[in-house]
């Protein structure tokens, strides 16, 4: 049936469907967004307004800038998971040491480590060719253990979050986040690097093609070196806003976000081997999980069914985007 | 002949650094003794399980992310279906639960094998839904063990007839480390089948070109790694005397010691009692660093920086091994 | 040969598709009880898609097989192994990390009749305990043998297994392989050496596009007849196509690329040659004499063993591909597979160049780009109405898109790999006005093709390659598929010359003079 419907020039219904979803996965994710907030309009009427939509998005930012992180690297077939290890640790250098310092050293010192840690990642998967799944786990353990030690030697010096990060954090101007005024800018360039500058290409190209690249001339370390240390900042701009959010600095402050964003990724639409995916629907993503995730309290699902569900979704996700992939 | 004492010779190492190792300990603190020796079994055998686990599937090609979620999950169900039980409801979950690691094993390998999404993927979901199941199944630490299930792990043997001397340096943990292998390895490694999971993980095409079933092969090895995980699973119940839902550390620790006992990450070269003594030599490492009070998250900075280099190490030795 | 017998192995009818490719349209093959049957076809004739088939590697889409008059449904080896099939490959299919004896039980092989077999082929102490990883290559091709005949097959299919083995180990396997017949089993035979097939076979069957064409006996002078038989009616074409090439002016050029007593392992040896800016040389191989591994060593990807390559009369070396670019050298794939950026548009395709290499990181001057790329488009004529993803291109197209780059890019020197394979006509006529126009423009063209016929179509020059070495170099008139055909077996060009003797090729790496 379906080879009768390749030869004719208007393709089969369900396989234009395949194609737009494959092509514009923005219009189904769009669709899906405003189906799961009517689903909760629905079952808990009068929750959606305005106050509830500028929470939804001040939740969702700091997701939405781990899924950048995520993005960036699954573009390459990769996968960062040393951005909760990295984003807490910018968090917590940043509400103990703003006592001691000035803003500029302060923020300098906190994004330290997730540049060391960003290359660390970038020289193990770049060079060594380690898994990197298996390098950001280890960098994160590693990462994690050196905030303990840290934690202890100034315990005693106590921390505070600086009014300006609470402000960007939590604030609302006119019923608008303003979280916003950071997170626009940076979406906007991470949109901008991804389409329209070399090293995005180069991006894209390594991602879908390895070998392609390499034939027109790409070094494959260079490009995966500089994706990790942007990778490991944006997840430490993600923990210094989450911290303004929270408002309280631990030590596994952003460890939660961490499996979201991955899912958020890949609902997105970022393909997990590569080469396809764009951060504008990884936003999208991190909307949609927020979203979920109010719905699934408010059904009062507990704790392990949600994380169940991420798994399921993540590896129903992969298979379906491959059939796509394969089809159309 | 010489060909087999160069591959042994990998273990023989790790055996000359273990025993150096001991001996470093006995220097640093004289009277370090049997005793401790049983106590650091006993912290090894999660441990030693986790990586015969991951051992079996990356000799296979592969690699299971979710062994560690796989151990919590088998640990609630064990402590769950022991909790307020007579001693002799032991005797029924134990052979449940070790199923039930095969079952959970297996799904990863016919997931893998039908879904055609790479064994990474499909585990690390798996990871984030045995989590998930393991917080179901028992939503806070709790539980129960039987007394003698729990009394398998500590302390020393004692046989009749050897000097309490000997027995005394051979801990019930590492007898039990001892007995699984050689119950599960030994007769594996001898089969039709071992020769397979080796096969595969050698060379998928000559395997398949030489009439080995792959598919089965792949979702057999994932089910003994099941196994091998469920019986970590176990060992969590029986030295806390509960289950725990949240995963310990062991996916990391694993690939480590997997890398370290000489198994090439590619597949399909490499044993299984390599893997296991540098579990114990990681374990001896971290003693030794608490004995010289260095700070315990020190210890673990260091113990991770080993575990990344080391596996940085194994990948640059596959890209050689690619390359030539 | 006891001709009454009915056949022991039949395949009728065989036909494979992947999607709108037909890799096979209707093969047969009829193998009699004791004969040693040769099968062969010149490249793309679907030899390799019917070996896969016999040994249930792959599916047929329609056909049937039968063995001893039986219909076999042969699903995987192990099923070809059960019904009595086993092969050998020019690739050994022992586990390289499993010792010979674990490799023996692996496959359920008796020892004893396996060391009996080795002794037989030739190999005298043999350590079974030793990694097959560790045995060389040449003993390995030889115990892989040892072990099939250890479980006395009633058909044993050698693929290409003689290729590339030291001649006393070749004229062991031959000699055994001969006898095997005396007791009623079968050989499939493929090698692309007519001298062990004149000295071993007693039918082949011929293979031309998917198609079995013939089934002739093996006798003297029979090379002829299946040279014309893999060509088919093609051959007839030639006279028109030798004017073609007559009529092209020869200026030659400056040296661009020199090659000098090139090696790659045991795959290229002592391979050398020059190209001339404006000028497009051939280069014509049947499938693995080491044509592959000349144009890696050329495009930086991989390096050579010894041997210098010249650019410009300055010896290079080449670590990466990057190195070849920045000489101005570019390499067209054969695969599209490992060229293009499948997911990827047609612009981004042709602008890959562009971005590589930090120092272009920056942002992209869009409305340069598309200048460049449509320039480029124009040029190849490509057909972007499928817009988006190169994959949603036909092959031609993309064929078009992998040579654009390197246009837009202004390399030099571009070395094709087969660019016409699996294309239309019409795309081959447009490549072939290209890559002249490229040598008019001065640029010059190493060009491997495994259609032979484009030699005098758009060549200079033929440089045959056969076992890893040069073995003629035909002036492009005199280049006409039968000649090619001749020199790509390694074949003396003078059809008439001395008969030689099977063992007496010199191409053979260490073969006796």
């Amino acid at each position: 049936m379906s080879e009768i419907a390749d030869t004719s020039p208007q393709p089969h219904l369900g396989r234009r469907l395949r194609r737009l979803m494959a092509d514009q996965p923005i219009i189904p994710l769009m669709v899906l967004l405003i189906l799961l907030c009517a689903v909760l309009q629905l079952l808990s009427p009068g929750i959606i307004n305005p106050l509830w939509v500028a929470n939804t998005i001040k939740f969702a930012i700091p997701l939405a800038l781990l899924a950048g992180a995520q993005t960036l690297t699954m573009l390459t077939g990769g996968l960062d998971l040393s951005v909760g290890t990295v984003g807490t640790m910018a968090a917590f250098i940043m509400a103990t040491q703003i006592g001691h310092h000035d803003p500029a050293t302060t923020l300098a010192l906190s994004l330290l480590p997730a540049v060391l840690i960003g290359l660390a990642n970038g020289v193990g998967v770049g060079i060594f060719r380690v898994h990197p799944l298996i390098m950001t786990l280890g960098t994160g353990l590693v990462g994690s253990g050196i905030l303990q030690v840290y934690q202890r030697t100034v315990i005693a010096s106590g921390s505070e979050i600086p009014p300006f990060i609470v402000w960007l954090g939590t604030g609302l101007t006119y019923g608008v986040p303003n979280a916003l005024l950071l997170f626009v800018p940076i979406a906007a360039l991470i949109i901008f690097v991804l389409r329209r500058t070399g090293f995005g290409r180069q991006v894209y190209a390594i991602g879908d093609n390895e070998k392609a690249s390499r034939l027109s001339g790409s070094t494959y370390w260079q490009v995966i070196l500089a994706l990790y240390v942007a990778s490991s900042l944006l997840a430490a701009i993600a923990g210094l806003l989450y911290v303004g959010v929270i408002r309280t600095p631990s030590l596994t402050l952003l460890e939660p976000l961490v499996l979201p964003s991955v899912a958020a990724t890949i609902i997105g639409g970022t393909s997990i081997f590569g080469g396809r995916g764009s951060y504008a629907t990884a936003i999208l993503g991190a909307l949609i999980l927020r979203v979920l995730t109010t719905l699934l309290t408010v059904l009062q699902m507990p704790e392990g069914l949600r994380q169940g569900l991420f798994g399921l979704v993540i590896l129903l996700v992969t298979a379906i985007y491959l059939r796509i992939i394969e089809d159309s | 002949m010489i060909a087999f004492s160069l591959r042994q010779s990998w273990v023989i190492g790790l055996f000359v650094l273990f025993v150096a190792l001991f001996v470093i300990t006995r220097f640093i603190q004289p009277s370090y003794g049997a005793r401790d020796f049983a106590s650091l079994t006993q912290a090894a055998l999660p441990y030693a399980f986790a990586v015969a686990a991951q051992t079996v599937v990356v000799l296979a090609g592969g690699i299971d992310l979710s062994i560690a979620a796989m151990m919590a999950v088998t640990s609630v169900t064990a402590a769950l279906l022991m909790k307020d039980q007579s001693a002799a409801s032991a005797l029924y979950a134990v052979p449940l639960v070790i199923a039930f690691g095969f079952a959970l094993g297996a799904l990863n390998g016919i997931l893998i094998t039908i879904s055609r999404v790479p064994d990474i993927v499909v585990t690390l979901a798996m990871m984030f839904v045995l989590q998930g199941l393991a917080l179901l199944i028992l939503p806070s630490p709790g539980g129960g063990a039987a007394d003698w299930l729990k009394a398998m792990v500590v302390g020393s043997l004692s046989v009749p007839g050897l000097p309490e001397g000997i027995s005394a340096w051979i801990p019930h943990a590492l007898l039990l480390v001892v007995i699984a292998v050689c119950l599960v390895w030994i007769p594996l490694k001898r089969s039709q089948l071992g020769l397979s999971i080796y096969a595969i993980g050698s060379s998928e095409l000559a395997a398949f070109r030489s009439g080995v079933p792959v598919a089965r092969t792949r979702i057999l090895a994932y089910g003994i790694g099941g196994i091998f995980a469920a019986l970590g699973g176990l060992t969590l119940t029986m030295s806390t005397g509960i289950g725990a839902p949240i995963p310990g550390p062991y996916l990391l620790a694993s690939v480590a010691a997997v890398v370290l006992g000489g198994v090439a990450l590619t597949g399909g070269r490499g044993g299984l009692v390599g893997p296991i003594v540098a579990v114990f030599v990681l374990r001896l490492v971290r003693t030794d660093l608490t004995l010289l009070s260095v700070d315990p998250n020190v210890t673990t900075i260091i113990e991770g920086v080993i575990m990344v280099t080391v596996v940085m190490f194994g990948a640059l030795l596959a890209m050689r091994a690619r390359s030539t | 040969m006891p001709m009454t017998t009915s056949p022991l192995l039949e395949a009728n009818g065989l036909v494979k598709t992947y999607g709108a490719v037909r890799a096979l349209r209707n093969a047969s093959l009829s193998l009699l009880p004791g004969e040693v049957h040769a099968l062969m076809g010149a490249n793309g004739a679907g030899k390799s898609t019917m070996v896969k088939i016999l040994t249930g590697a792959l599916r047929p889409t329609t056909g049937r097989i039968a063995i001893r008059g039986v219909e076999q449904k042969v699903r995987s080896p192990a099923d070809a192994r059960r019904a009595g099939l086993v092969s050998v490959y020019q690739e050994p299919s022992l586990i390289p990390d499993l010792d010979v004896l674990s490799n023996l039980r692996l496959t359920r092989t008796p020892v004893d009749a396996f060391r009996h077999w080795v002794h037989e082929l030739g190999v005298p102490d043999l350590d079974l305990g030793e990694m097959a990883r560790d045995v060389p290559l040449a003993i390995l091709r030889v115990l892989d043998l040892a072990r099939a005949l250890a479980i006395e097959p009633d058909v044993l299919l050698l693929d290409e297994m003689t290729a590339a083995l030291p001649a006393n180990l070749a004229e062991k396997v031959l000699e055994v392989v001969r006898r095997q017949t005396q007791t009623g089993r079968s050989v499939i035979f493929i090698s692309h050496r007519f001298l062990e097939i004149s000295a071993l076979c007693d039918r082949a069957t011929i293979l031309r596009d998917g198609e079995t064409v013939g089934v002739v006996d093996i006798g003297p002078d029979v090379e002829d007849r299946i040279v014309e038989l893999m060509l088919g009616e093609r051959i007839l074409r030639k006279h028109g196509a030798a004017v073609a090439a007559e009529a092209r002016p020869h200026a030659q050029g400056k040296t661009r690329l020199s090659v000098k007593n090139l090696r790659v392992g045991t795959k290229l040896n002592d391979v050398s040659f020059d190209l001339h800016d404006g000028e497009v040389v051939g280069v014509v191989a049947l499938e693995g004499q080491g044509q592959d591994e000349l144009f890696a060593a050329l495009a930086g990807s991989i390096r050579p063993s010894a041997g210098v390559i010249e650019v410009e009369g300055e010896a290079v070396k080449f670590g990466k591909p990057r190195d070849a670019i920045d000489r101005g050298i570019a390499y067209v794939p054969g695969d599209r597979s490992d060229a293009l950026l499948m997911h990827r548009s047609v612009r981004e395709n042709i602008a890959l160049p562009f971005s590589t290499g930090v120092r272009r990181w920056g942002p992209i001057n869009m409305s340069n780009e598309r200048t460049t790329v449509l320039r480029a488009i124009e040029r190849l004529q490509i057909d972007t109405r499928a817009q988006g993803e190169v994959r949603r291109l036909s092959g031609g197209n993309q064929q078009k898109v992998t040579i654009a780059r390197w246009i837009a890019a202004d390399a030099k020197t571009i070395l094709c790999f087969d660019p016409t394979r699996g294309i239309d006509v019409r795309t081959k006529t447009q490549i072939y006005a290209l890559v002249r126009e490229l040598a008019a423009q001065g640029k010059s063209v190493l060009y491997y093709t495994s259609e032979l016929e484009e030699i005098q179509l758009v060549c200079d020059r033929a440089v045959a390659i056969f076992g890893g070495r040069v073995v003629d170099v035909l002036p492009v008139e005199i280049a006409d598929e039968l000649a090619l055909t001749r020199a790509a077996y390694g074949l003396p060009r003078d059809a008439a010359a001395a008969d030689l003797g099977i063992l007496a090729d010199p191409t053979r790496p260490g073969a006796a003079p």
